[in-house]
């Protein structure tokens, strides 16, 4: 038995009495389930059970090295130890930003002491991060930023205007970026800072979006008073910083969009079952017009996830990964945006629901991902920036 | 599966890609179309690359083939499409070929394999007819029972390669109406028989095809490839590895032709900037290289689902067909666009007519059940947007 067998069948049996009963078969997708903070509440005992025993053999970051409270695990065990998880169908202990974002980005251009102060919190779940990327003048443009942070001794005084800050109201820390050299070009006066939101100056109002809710907040920094050890890399260096994070928070996005079937939720069905459940048909779906969309459909998002299995094939054999991270993250997108179009299609009248009567909770849960979807090619850098990415940095087109 | 190369296999594309550069360049597949050259292709280039081992990638190793499979058969394929090779891969290796190492007999396999292998014989498959719109199963040819034998009387188009054949591999019905599977038979056919008239015709494609027309031709029993009636599932098979070297070759020619395209985007100026400088084209190139991408991706998924003999090997096979078909024409069409008028000047154009039609569903028979995309059950693709 090769190591990596011997350590799979050591996980499997692990899991086999670690894995809490209710959580088992039912799966989940990468934006649901526990994402952890001081202001977490959980909706079932056994998730945060769940969540301790995977703390403690590392396996809610398995990765990371072991002083920051990950697994140690080579890309092959974690591989092993996912697909053990995916065969009981429990969910993911622990997932967010943290994990997905701040986390790898620390781990590349944090030092030492930083990495030893957040990420074993990330790891353990007691910490929550958001993102302060984006202004109401910063969008597309997001090395526009206006946020300033003025030096004072040893800290910052923070000053400016967030918005589209997911969570950030369930948010324990932030990480920012904020304008320290106003007479800079503007790419050369940003700074990578990290932020607790607790902090006096700092608020937090939600925003609504088309599909009535949302987890977006508008965040507002008044004085905010930060010291300048919470900078990540150097000041008026935190551009690269920037960037480096946009790539960890892309390959997210198209892991969590992308997987259609499988990132969707739970209990809810797939495309070719509900096509038969609306339009009938035995074995078949009945209207061949939709069932030509299914297929359609099913098949570009198999193209897509095999390419994703590609990539880390590549991966595996000692290939960089290049800058094909963009396009994952405007095809996941845009295949999220049609399965979701299709879906309400699919259902005719019963589509249409906005709440109330007459319309189950799925379906009404299906509109209602419909309307969200449409911000999938805008948020985390739009459609149209992806394309400007591949165009300069894979393409080799001329500005 | 594993969806990256191996080392031998990189080392068999890097090969294939230096050849294919020094001796394949395009001028010379336009050089033969242009002066009608009879054969259409380079004999003696065909004998290097069965020199190679290429010719012999997916036969068994006892008549002398190197008994690898699709995903090293798709990586040499990729390079000749690039410059769009015209030698009988798709004839003599995959469709003919395949339905001949799947259902042939033991002595008509040691007859041609070996003779295949060496690059020494030229083998088609005459299975489309003219209304049978690459349904495998629709076969009005007749095999009609005579002594031991038959007698075979219709008529068979775009034989790929059947001007120069050695050997022909014709599907005519011995029973049962004219779509069904059963009642379709192979029988292994001489060019040189009586009542057997080949004529040469001409596709936009420039890929080399005749016209074949049987006219009470007399076969043996024991030119039967397969079982009597039974013809079908092994056309199927053979055709389903022939699309994925099809699709392979679409990969390598829709990615030279957009290598090409991103070159002149350079180069090329208008209002004193280079084209490739404008969004509207930035753009339209970035959604490009996406659909080649995933071109390639579901390339190299159906040739290892076939060589493992996985059961989504029919699934994956359609997939790769609908991705590279709708790949290929549109970087066909933007290459054409990007390079204005230029790239609709026979004498100059390097892009579209010779990016070979990639509609052409060629080996694309769908009379069996066909195989259920995974993980919808029941969702039954006929023809999955391959159709023309």
């Amino acid at each position: 038995m090769s190591d990596l067998d011997s350590f799979r069948s050591d996980v499997a049996a692990w899991l086999e009495t670690n894995a809490p009963e209710s959580l088992r078969g039912r799966g989940a997708s990468a934006l649901e389930g526990v994402w952890g903070g001081k202001k977490w509440v959980y909706a079932n005992p056994d998730a945060k059970l769940w969540l301790e025993r995977c703390v403690e053999q590392g396996y809610t970051a398995p990765t990371w090295p072991k002083e920051y409270g990950g697994g140690g695990l080579s890309a092959a065990e974690a591989k092993a130890l996912g697909q053990e998880m995916g065969k009981l169908r429990v969910p993911p202990p622990l997932i967010g930003f943290g994990l997905t974002m701040i986390g790898p980005t620390l781990l590349q251009y944090g030092t030492e002491e930083q990495k030893l102060e957040h990420l074993p919190k990330i790891c353990r779940g007691e910490i929550r991060w958001c993102q302060g990327y984006s202004e109401p003048g910063s969008g597309s443009d997001l090395a526009s930023v206006q946020t300033r942070a003025v030096r004072d001794g040893d800290d910052f005084i923070i000053n400016g205007h967030k918005v589209w800050t997911s969570y950030a109201d369930e948010a324990d820390w932030i990480f920012a970026l904020v304008r320290t050299d106003p007479e800079a070009k503007k790419q050369e006066g940003i700074t990578f800072l990290l932020i607790d939101m607790a902090s006096p100056g700092v608020s937090i109002a939600p925003i609504k979006l088309i599909s009535g809710s949302s987890p977006f907040c508008e965040t507002t920094f008044d004085d905010v008073r930060v010291p300048v050890k919470n900078v990540i890399s150097k000041i008026n260096a935190g551009w690269t910083v920037a960037k480096a994070l946009l790539g960890h928070e892309r390959t997210m996005i198209a892991d969590a969009f992308g997987g259609g079937a499988s990132g969707t939720s739970k209990k809810r069905k797939g495309l070719s079952d509900l096509a038969r459940d609306y339009l009938g048909g035995d074995g078949e779906v009945a209207d061949p017009l939709l069932r030509d969309e299914v297929a359609h459909m099913e098949m570009d998002t198999r193209a897509f996830l095999l390419t994703l299995q590609r990539t880390r094939d590549a991966a595996k054999a000692g290939h960089q990964p290049g800058a094909e991270t963009s396009f994952f993250k405007i095809h996941g997108t845009e295949l999220n945006m049609r399965r979701s179009e299709l879906m309400v299609r699919l259902a005719g009248p019963q589509g249409l629901g906005w709440e109330g009567d007459g319309f189950d909770e799925d379906e009404l849960a299906r509109t209602r991902d419909w309307l969200r979807s449409r911000g999938n090619s805008i948020e985390g850098g739009t459609s149209e920036i992806q394309l400007n990415i591949i165009a300069k940095h894979v393409l080799g087109l001329p500005d | 599966m594993q969806l990256v190369l191996t080392e031998d296999q990189e080392l068999l594309a890097k090969t294939a890609r230096d050849f294919v550069a020094e001796k394949s360049p395009v001028a010379r597949m336009r050089a033969l179309r242009d002066s009608n050259d009879a054969t259409g292709f380079s004999k003696a280039l065909w004998k290097e690359m069965a020199e190679l081992g290429w010719v012999g990638i997916p036969f068994a190793e006892i008549h002398g083939g190197a008994e690898m499979g699709m995903a090293e058969l798709a990586v040499v394929m990729e390079a000749l499409g690039r410059t769009l090779a015209p030698e009988p891969f798709l004839s003599t290796v995959l469709l003919a070929g395949q339905t001949l190492a799947l259902g042939g007999s033991e002595a008509l396999q040691a007859e041609w394999t070996p003779k295949i292998v060496e690059g020494d014989a030229i083998v088609a498959l005459a299975s489309d007819e003219a209304r049978s719109r690459w349904n495998l199963c629709h076969v009005e040819t007749r095999a009609d029972a005579e002594g031991d034998g038959y007698r075979l009387t219709g008529e068979k188009i775009q034989v790929l390669d059947g001007h120069v054949a050695d050997l022909l591999l014709v599907s005519a019905r011995t029973s049962g109406a004219v779509d069904d599977a059963a009642g379709v038979t192979i029988f292994a056919v001489r060019p040189d028989a009586a009542g057997v008239t080949i004529v040469r015709q001409n596709r936009i494609d420039s890929r080399n095809a005749a016209l074949v027309r049987l006219d009470g031709v007399e076969v043996a029993a024991a030119d039967v490839i397969g079982a009597v009636g039974e013809g079908a599932p092994i056309l199927e098979a053979a055709a389903a590895r022939a699309t994925v070297g099809l699709c392979a070759e679409m990969v390598g020619s829709m990615q030279e032709a957009f290598d090409r395209t991103l070159d002149y985007m350079r180069q090329r100026k208008q209002f004193e900037v280079p084209i490739g400088s404008f969004q509207a084209l930035k753009h339209r190139a970035a959604r490009e290289f996406i659909a080649i991408e995933l071109s390639r991706t579901a390339v190299m998924a159906a040739a290892r689902a076939i060589d493992a003999a996985d059961d989504e090997a029919a699934a994956l096979v359609s997939l790769a067909k609908a991705q590279c078909s709708e790949a290929a024409i549109l970087v066909a069409n933007e290459s054409v666009q990007m390079h204005g008028g230029i790239g609709v000047r026979r004498a100059r154009h390097r892009l579209l007519p010779e990016a070979r039609p990639c509609r052409r569903a060629e080996p694309r028979g769908r009379c069996l059940p066909p195989a259920a995309l995974g993980g919808v059950p029941g969702l039954l693709m006929q023809q999955p947007r391959a159709r023309e």
